[in-house]
């Protein structure tokens, strides 16, 4: 099962989520931060690393002298990484998406695939969790190519492994988002009852549940606000999984790199019923009718 | 036969140069010795998510122009620019397009050595 942990607005607290549930977590897991552009798992759960390697995408490498310049790469190129115009082709990598179709589509073969390095994907344990993330290169603009590759990589380590995965998506609701949970079994959503709060758990709302997937809330800060968000829930039928209380102890303990989970035994009884929450909603049928559907 | 290309919120030589190069609203190709206009309506590279600059590169240079007036240029766009013997005049906004082209005739425009805005 995979669990990812999203939220639409940024510094809700999708990492304490997702830190104290893989402390909780009965079953062998990996947590994984997908938040390539900013990652910070780690400086939660402590993992001792096993290895590091660089990730690549493949961008075009023209062989002008089989190029007859008929353009056909240029002309399906969404993004304008190849140009070709009369005798003259230019490519550029950094617009790249790798998404390949130049290569496929040119008739003389003469694109080969070359790398954009997009960043690094590291791994290694944190006590019995397994722990996996990626961290974009400084100053490259796409994050879903990386993203891709570790989650790839996670698949192979489930597929060896076995286990659950708990991931720390990306904030916001555009493309680095929805690419986080796009292969989970379950969406959290971590939210505040602020009015900032509250606007973008409806903007998160709105992008996520067309994918169809059983999605929860919870309630970070509880106590502080108004109780907006508890009345969107009901009438869409989004459960609110857990609350965590607005409470000075928690920012301490988060300041220190502490699992909350592990600083009292009420907030370790929380994640413990959030655990079973969410295994028992990821495994409720029936899942929401996709609204677009 | 020289043509030049100036960036152009409107069809005429009376519309305002449209500061930005790759997302101007158009060009308005001049024919230097007639004085004659042919517009280019650059809606195709103001929709794009990115490589403007690149397509509107692409597009004056299949235009056969010899030069480029304009307000900002960015690093890729002038590469192209560069690459398809273009030459380009910058930091012409506030001008209208006749008033350009004059200016440019009486050689008063310096041709820019590199762009003038950082990509994105």
């Amino acid at each position: 099962m995979i669990v990812a942990v999203a939220s639409g607005k940024g510094g809700t607290g999708k990492t304490t989520v997702t830190a104290s549930l893989a402390a909780v977590w009965d079953q062998p897991v990996t947590g994984v931060d997908l938040d390539v552009e900013e990652p910070n798992l780690h400086l939660f759960l402590h993992p001792a690393m096993a290895g590091c390697e660089p990730a690549y995408l493949p961008v075009p490498v023209v062989d002008e002298a089989r190029c007859t310049y008929c353009g056909a790469c240029s002309e399906l190129c969404r993004f304008k990484a190849i140009s070709v115009m009369g005798q003259l082709l230019l490519t550029f990598p950094e617009m790249c998406h790798g998404c390949g179709g130049c290569l496929a589509v040119c008739p003389e073969q003469a694109i080969a695939p070359g790398k954009r390095e997009l960043g690094e994907i590291s791994w290694g344990r944190a006590g019995a969790a397994g722990f996996l993330s990626g961290r974009l290169r400084i100053s490259e603009a796409m994050s879903p190519p990386l993203m891709r590759l570790v989650k790839a990589r996670l698949q192979q380590m489930l597929a060896a492994g076995g286990g659950d995965a708990i991931i720390d998506a990306p904030p916001g609701v555009s493309c680095p988002a929805v690419n986080a949970v796009l292969d989970s079994d379950v969406i959290l959503l971590v939210t505040e009852p602020t009015p900032f709060g509250f606007y973008d758990f409806q903007l998160a709302w709105e992008a996520f549940s067309p994918l169809g997937k059983p999605l929860g809330a919870v309630v970070n800060r509880a106590g502080l606000g108004n109780d907006a968000i508890y009345q969107f829930c009901r009438e869409k039928g989004v459960p609110v999984l857990a609350e965590i209380p607005y409470d000075r102890a928690i920012a301490e303990a988060y300041a220190r790199g502490l699992i909350i989970a592990g600083i009292s035994g009420r907030l370790q009884e929380t994640f413990i019923s959030l655990r079973d929450r969410v295994r028992h909603l990821a495994n409720s049928k029936a899942p929401r009718q996709a609204a677009h559907a | 036969m020289s043509k030049i290309a100036v960036t152009s919120e409107g069809p005429s030589l009376d519309d305002q140069i449209d500061p930005r190069f790759g997302r101007a609203a158009g060009f308005v190709v001049v024919d230097l010795e007639s004085m004659g206009t042919q517009y280019l309506d650059n809606g195709g590279s103001q929709v794009l998510a990115q490589g403007a600059g690149i397509q509107a590169a692409e597009l004056i240079a299949r235009a056969g122009v010899s030069c480029l007036l304009t307000g900002f240029v960015g690093p890729k766009a002038f590469r192209v620019l560069a690459a398809a013997g273009i030459k380009v005049a910058q930091n012409l906004e506030g001008l209208t397009v006749r008033q350009a082209v004059e200016r440019f005739k009486s050689g008063q425009v310096e041709m820019a050595q590199a762009a003038n805005r950082a990509g994105r």
